[in-house]
Formats: C-alpha cells, structure tokens, sequence
C-alpha cells in the first residue's frame, strides 16, 4: 500500500487538526463534526490521523477485528475462543458514501452465500469494518435520514443490531464518527449535531502562503508518496509519541471542582441542551491537557475547547444569524472576564 | 512578456490539444477534464486525439450515466453464479479504468451516489487510480456536472470550438509524468499562481494543486528542466479561467473590493519580493483574463446559486423509495440495487420450481433461485414539498405591506424547517421577476435573501407567473411537489415585454396563471391590498388557487394557512 500523506504536512487546519489528535486521545468525546468548504482537507487530514496512530492488536479471522485485551468489547464468536491468535493492523478508515444503503452499512444476508450453497450467513457491514477506527461520513448533512438515525443508534450504543431477513446479529461497533459538509447545501437535525463530540469550521484558507504550502506538499507527496512520508517521519513520529503518553495520562487529569462548577455554569449560561455538551467540554479539556503534558485543567484550557465542544449545541433559532462562537465567546466574558 | 505569451498557440484548438496531451501523459493526477458539448465531431475529434497521444497504452473505459453501482464497483456477478451454482466476480469498470481514463457519458445525469463513488475512488489512498473525461451536456441552469466531480477536474473546455484546426502529430515524450515530478517550480512562480487563485474568487487550493502540476507538465513537455512565466500563463489559463467566481479586481478599486479580498492583498504589498511577485501574478492574470468566459459577469450574481444548487443535487437524490415510507409489497427486483429483498417472496415464487429445476441441475444442493425469482420490497414515500415564495415587491401594493409579508415568510420558513420542505423565493418589481433563492433547506439563506429585498417600481405580474411556472417545473423534474405562494395585490401593470400598460398586463397575467394551473401546481394567493376582493382575487380564480383576503394580514395566520396548504400538496401525492 502506498503510504498516506502525512499527518503533520497538513498545511493550516490547525483547529481541525487539534480536534482530529483530542478524538484519539480520548474516544470518549465522541465524534467530530467539521463543516465547510469544499477541497480544505477533511478526508486527507482523518486518513493521515488513522496511519498516524500506532497499529492495534487484533483477534484474526475476526471480521470485527475485536480487541484480544478486553473481553468486554468482544464479539461472540472471539469471547467464546480460548486462545485466539492476534495480529497487528491499522487503524481501520471507513468511507461511508453518498446513496450507501441499508445493507451496504448494517450487514446483510450474504447472497453469495445464500445463493451458492444456500446458507444463511451474515455479510458484514460498513459498521463491521469501522468497529475500533475511524467512520468518515462526507456530506453527513445529504445522508438520508434513515441512515443518519441508524448510526447514531449504533454510535451511541458501540454496538450494531441486526434484525432482518431471518438474521439475528449482533455485534460491537466501536468508532469515532468523523463527519463533514457544507452547511448550506442543508442542515443538519438538532438531534445529529448534539451527538457529535466537538465541531470545528474548516474555512478554505485565504492566504497566498497557505495555497502555495497546500499545492507544493502536495505535489511532493504525489511524485513520490514513500519518500515524501520518510520526509516527514520525524515529525509524525513525535506527534505519535505525544499522543500515545497523553492516552496514557487522560484518565489522571485533575479536573478541580472550581473547573467543574465553570463548567457547569457556562453551559447553565449558554442553555445547551442536555448534559452531553458538559461532559463532552470536560473530556475535551482534559484531553487537551493531557495531549499538551500538563496534569491539571486550567480555565484556559476551558475556554479553548468551549467553542468545538459547544458551538453546535446551542439552542438555535435558525433565523438568528448571531453566529454560535460570538455567543460563546460573550458568555465567555461574562462568566470569566 | 505579452510577445513572449503570444507565441504559444492560444486559440481554442490549441487549448484542446494542449489538455489532450497533457491529460493522456497523467489522466490520474489531473483528474481529467468536462466536456461540455453534446456528442459531435468536437467530441469525437477530442476523444480520437485523446486516443492517439495515449497509444492505448492506458485505458478509456466508457461509461454511460445510467450505470449501475454494481458495475461500477465490481461484485457479485448474481446471473453468472445462478448459472454455475458458485460465487462469480465481475470486475468494476473502475476497477479496469486503472491508471486510465473513465469517459462519463451524460456525466450531469450521473446520481449524486453514483458520482459521490466515483469521487471516493479517485480519492483512496490519495492517489487517483484513474481520470475522468465527463461529457457534460447540460442545456439548462438547473442541470450541470455533480459539483463533487468536476471539483476533481482540472480542466473544461467545449471542444466544438474551433475544432476544425485539431491536428494530431508527434508523440508525447515517453515518462513525461515522471519528468515533470523533476521539474522545478520557481517560488515566484508558485505565489503568483496563488494568487492569481485568490484574485479570481476560486473556492478550493485543489485548483492550486492542478495548476502546479501543469506547469511541470508543460515545462517538461516543452524539455524545460524549470517551469518559465509561459507554463504559468497556460496553467492558469486551462486550470482557473473555468473556476472563476469573481472577476479579478482591478488596483484603483480596492476599496471596493470584499473583505476578503483586502486581507490577502495588503500584506502582500509589504513583502519585499512583491514587486517582482505582484508584477507576475498581474501578468499571469492578464493570460487568465483573455480566457474567462462570455458572460462570466452576468453569471456571477448567480453563481452563488447554481454553485450551490450543483453541489445540493445529494439532497434530492433517491427519492425513488426503496428503502422507506409505507410498504407497497414486493415485486421483482435485483436486491442490490438498494432494495431490501423480501426473502420470503423469493422462495415462493422459486418453491413451485424446484422439482424442475432438480431435474435440469441435479448436482446442486439446497434451494435452486433464479435471478427472475428475486422479489424486493417496494415502498411509497411522500415526496419532498417546495414552497414557492412569489413577493410582489413593487411600489403599489408591497412596499408598505412587505415588511408583514416578510414576517409572515419567516414564520413559514421555522415551520419548513421543522418538516424539513424546501423554499424558494421569486420576487418581482419594476420589469422583471427574480429568483433571488433557488430552492433550499438553508433557512439563514432564505432569510438572508428576503432581507435585501428591494422594493418599488412597477408590478410585472406575468413575469413573475412564468417564472414560478419555470421553477415548478424543475422542482417537479427532480422529484419534489412545487407550491405556489403568491403574495401580492394582484394589480398587474406591466406587460411581459416590460411596457407599462394596465389592461394588456392584466389579461396577459391571466392567461400566464391559467398555464400555471394547466401545469398542476398548486398555489395560495394572499392578498396583500387594503381593499380585498379586487385583483387578487381574480388572479387566484384564473389559479384556480386558494384565496387569502387578509387586509391586515397577521404572521401568524398566513402561516397557518400555508401549512395547511403544504400538507394537503404533500399528501395528495
């Protein structure tokens, strides 16, 4: 396989960039919704960020590619094995297109299968294929709404039920959604936006630097993608080792009781709905600190994740032009000064 | 450096040749280029030069709109492994279109799943596994190529003009794509190309991206070890003139020119290489210039729209109901098409069979289908409402009125919203009628538009009917229920030549409303006039159309009525 344009070659982006690093921190947050322009990097920058990670152990012949460390997270068949023999691979990326239908992302009936030796077996979905990685829908806002309601069910859950054609499957769907796409070609439900973790904007970038950065890497990267990874080996491999020390770290972040309350009272102040913008908030600021090696959450650290993690839940009044970030940024000033 | 220009060849040919060339040495990392002609002898001369420069050494697989995704894909061969009774592949067309070219037929007919496939593949792994050359035969403003592929174009040209002069001779240099990885790009070069990009208002650097490589490839072709102000001039050419969303701006004028704008040009001016560097990209803009397209200024008002409508075509897709709505029962199908195969009806219907077919097959075990056995589900799905807004804008009845009728619009738009329709808004004053919002879901647009309404001027009634006509009847051709809202007094005063001229704008909007019934859209006429019972109500009998005398019209009411209105459109389908 050719290698994939490095993470850190990425030229500008730098907020969908951290977002991108804080969801592989901690899953937990759950998602990233980047909307925007057209050819800014979205799809290159989830690619580059998978082969970034480093390569998890797998159980083989697993076509859920189950974690042999946590039976928990298992699928049926590989909890039931003793001495499952384990590989290594990527982290999966898993492309879910325009016009996918049903079967294509929840499995189905295999027909090869069935039609060839009439057996009834389960052919594995996009869901399957994106357990433990990366689903990238581009253009989430044209999905059509049944497959939007059914990913957020299994992303919420981490788990695909399937019921159908006499099948009865189940198995574990574990993945960061990652999706994009141009606001004003349509909306996107309220009740999508909330499921994703943090929101960036990706603007196509408006300097003559940057275009000239984007097209030169580029264009080194196409000539010749193996030495031009090799290029960059170094800086990726520092980003790598930063990350894996602050998946290690995540969990011991001291989040303070005065950070909570804050936390609790921006979003008090800003009317978000529910608590998933709070608690996605703390994750994100904890991740955040961990990813940039400090040990405890600053107000600081607060105010930088208060516009990804809450920009898109704020109760909208969708003839309010006031963008959600001013609103965010006055409360901001307000609550904190 | 205008002589040194003047000696490429730059006349529509040569363009033609040029992208030929260029596009047959690297069809995968150009993304390949839009036709935009119908079949002729432009076409076939373009593909024959196409041919030639590539000495079938990559190959051109042609695809017609209506293929399957299966086929594009590869899969399943289900009629092969009926027959043989073991699982049989095909091979996707993009598959064997590897390192080559695809030659898309009808590409603005293309679904947006289709094309959305398409543009996936030419993305894995970052690196193109094939070109397109898409022949795009659009006539009208509401069709054009998915925006998702000719985005990952590099080119576009109409290869009807001056085709005559196509000569095909020579051979391309052999390796030139890897040559031209060897050429160098000046930085001077390379930062007036950007900025040539930013001046003419184009929306993704991946059009940076492709000018790059052309420049390397046309410096390579012409033995150049580095690329010279000429490569530049043509890439910029071939790769922007297209793209252009805004006409370069010219030095005197920069107050004028948007945010934006300002932000990327003043700091510029600091820089000590500018002089050099500014002077470029003014000469490479000039070779743009010559090449923007007639009537690019008239466009660009409307760019904005059909931008968006292109890249919008996702959101109407699939609206043949597979896999939602009411279920409608089963009938003969091929499962992969999207259907959900109704496996219980499959086995009926191959259940009388099976003795027969033991007979024939005797070697076979478990249940013996055929592919005429397939039976899928079938559902019937309500289709998607667009509002029409008609606002009478003129100095007569709306200016006074227009700020309610906006109000009222607002309100309908929340409600649009939460059922998900779709609104357009046609406004008309003075002499002309106006779609200031092409249909959409995006309601801060609708709003945006309805603010800047402006008002005044004569009511040129007819016009405004025969647009609504002509937007009902796109709405329809992509599978959505038009309504008309007309929100006016009904006085009509103007001609549908633009003639002030009472009585003639009266009969002649008359008889454009009955060709808007005749059509079959339904419509509602609010009356915006103090004294009801005049004209608007002649207009909603001519309409056939439901009649709303609200002198003082209340938001609120006007809201409700339409929703009641879009409900019965909806449901009567």
């Amino acid at each position: 396989m050719t290698s994939r344009f490095p993470f850190s070659a990425i030229a500008g982006q730098d907020e969908m960039k951290r977002a991108l690093l804080l969801t592989a921190v901690d899953p937990m947050i759950g998602g990233l919704l980047a909307f925007g322009d057209r050819g800014t990097g979205k799809s290159t920058a989830v690619r580059a960020l998978a082969a970034l990670l480093p390569e998890m152990k797998a159980i083989e012949g697993c076509p859920y590619h189950c974690d042999p460390a946590s039976t928990q997270a298992q699928c049926e068949a590989c909890r039931n094995k003793t001495k499952p023999k384990t590989k290594t691979m990527p982290i999966p990326v898993v492309d879910l297109p325009l016009g996918a239908t049903e079967d294509r992302v929840v499995g189905a009936l295999d027909l090869e299968r069935a039609l060839a030796s009439g057996e009834k077996a389960f052919e594995p979905g996009l869901l399957a294929a994106a357990n433990r990685g990366y689903l990238y829908v581009d253009e989430v806002n044209l999905l059509e709404d049944h497959i939007v309601d059914l990913l957020l069910d299994v992303a919420a859950s981490g788990e695909n039920v399937v019921e159908r054609e006499g099948l009865s499957i189940r198995h574990p769907a574990r993945f960061v959604l990652i999706g994009s796409g141009n606001p004003e070609e349509g909306e996107l439900r309220p009740q999508l936006l909330d499921r994703f973790g943090l929101s960036v904007d990706v603007r196509t970038p408006t300097d003559v630097a940057t275009w000239v950065e984007i097209a030169r890497r580029r264009l080194a990267y196409e000539a010749d993608p193996e030495a031009y990874a090799k290029q960059w080996a170094s800086q990726d491999g520092e980003l790598q080792r930063k990350l894996v020390a602050a998946r290690k770290k995540v969990e011991s972040v001291v989040l303070s009781d005065q950070i909570l309350e804050r936390a609790a009272a921006l979003c008090l102040a800003l009317q978000t709905d529910g608590l998933r913008g709070q608690l996605t908030l703390m994750r994100a600021a904890r991740a955040l600190t961990a990813f940039e090696g400090r040990k405890q959450v600053t107000l600081d650290d607060l105010k930088r994740m208060a516009g990804p993690a809450l920009r898109h839940r704020l109760r909208r009044n969708p003839l309010d032009e006031t963008g959600s970030q001013t609103r965010i940024d006055r409360a901001l000033a307000e609550l904190f000064g | 450096m205008t002589a040194r220009m003047d000696a490429a060849p730059r006349d529509a040919s040569g363009d033609a040749l040029l992208i030929c060339k260029l596009l047959a040495a690297d069809p995968k990392r150009l993304g390949g280029v839009a036709l935009a002609s119908g079949p002729g002898p432009g076409r076939d001369a373009f593909l024959t030069c196409y041919k030639y420069f590539t000495q079938d050494q990559t190959p051109l697989i042609t695809v017609p709109a209506h293929v399957s995704i299966d086929r594009l894909e590869g899969g399943l061969d289900i009629p092969a492994t009926l027959a043989r009774g073991k699982p049989t592949k095909s091979l996707g067309l993009m598959a064997t279109a590897e390192n080559g070219a695809m030659l898309l037929l009808s590409a603005e007919r293309l679904s947006a799943d289709k094309a959305a496939r398409i543009a996936l593949a030419m993305e894995e792994h970052h690196r193109a596994h094939f070109g397109l050359i898409a022949c795009d035969e659009s006539r009208d403003e509401d069709e054009s190529l998915p925006a998702i592929l000719s985005e990952r174009m590099a080119f576009r040209i109409n290869p009807d003009q001056g085709i005559a002069a196509l000569k095909v001779e020579g051979t391309l240099p052999k390796n030139l794509s890897q040559s031209a990885d060897a050429v160098t790009l000046p930085e001077k070069i390379e930062t007036a190309l950007a900025e040539t990009a930013l001046m003419l208002g184009i929306p993704s650097p991946r059009a940076l991206i492709f000018a790059f490589r052309v420049t390397k490839l046309h410096a390579a072709l012409h033995n150049r070890k580095s690329v010279t102000e000429e490569d530049a001039a043509i890439a910029a050419q071939l790769v922007f003139a297209h793209r252009a969303t805004q006409m370069p701006v010219e030095e005197s004028a920069s107050e004028d020119q948007p945010e934006e704008q300002n932000t990327e040009t003043q700091p510029e001016s600091s820089d000590p290489d500018s002089d050099t560097g500014g002077a470029l990209a003014d000469r490479v803009l000039d070779a743009v210039r010559a090449h923007l397209p007639e009537g690019l200024l008239a466009k660009l008002d409307a760019s904005a729209f059909t931008r968006h409508g292109k890249s919008g075509q996702g959101a109407k897709a699939a609206k043949a109901g597979k896999t939602r709505g009411r279920p409608l029962g089963a009938r003969r199908g091929d499962p992969r098409s999207g259907a959900r195969l109704d496996l219980v009806e499959t086995l009926r219907v191959a259940a009388p069979w099976q003795t027969l077919r033991r007979r024939t097959q005797p070697n076979r075990t478990g249940v013996l289908v055929h592919k005429d056995d397939f039976r899928v589900r079938r559902f019937k799905e309500s289709r998607e409402t667009t509002a029409i807004f008609v606002v009478d804008a003129s100095g007569s009845s709306a200016i006074r009125r227009l700020a309610e009728a906006k109000g009222a619009v607002e309100l309908i738009l929340a409600d649009c919203y939460v059922r998900r329709d779709r609104v357009a808004v046609i406004a008309f004053r003075s002499k002309s009628a106006e779609i200031l919002l092409h249909p959409t879901r995006s309601l801060q647009r609708a709003k945006r538009s309805l603010a800047e309404l402006p008002g005044g001027g004569g009511t040129p009634l007819t016009a405004a009917i025969e647009a609504t006509l002509t937007l009902a009847e796109q709405v329809k051709r992509s599978g959505g229920v038009p309504l008309a809202v007309f929100l006016t007094d009904g006085r009509a005063n103007i001609t549908r030549d633009g003639t002030p001229d009472k009585a003639r704008a009266l009969s002649e909007s008359e008889g454009a409303a009955k060709a808007l019934r005749a059509s079959g859209v339904k419509s509602l006429v609010i009356d915006l006039s103090d004294r009801p019972e005049g004209a608007a109500k002649t207009l909603a009998t001519a309409l056939a159309g439901l009649y709303l005398p609200l002198p003082h019209a209340e938001s609120h009411t006007i809201s409700n009525h339409v929703g009641a209105a879009m409900k019965s459109a909806g449901a009567s389908r």
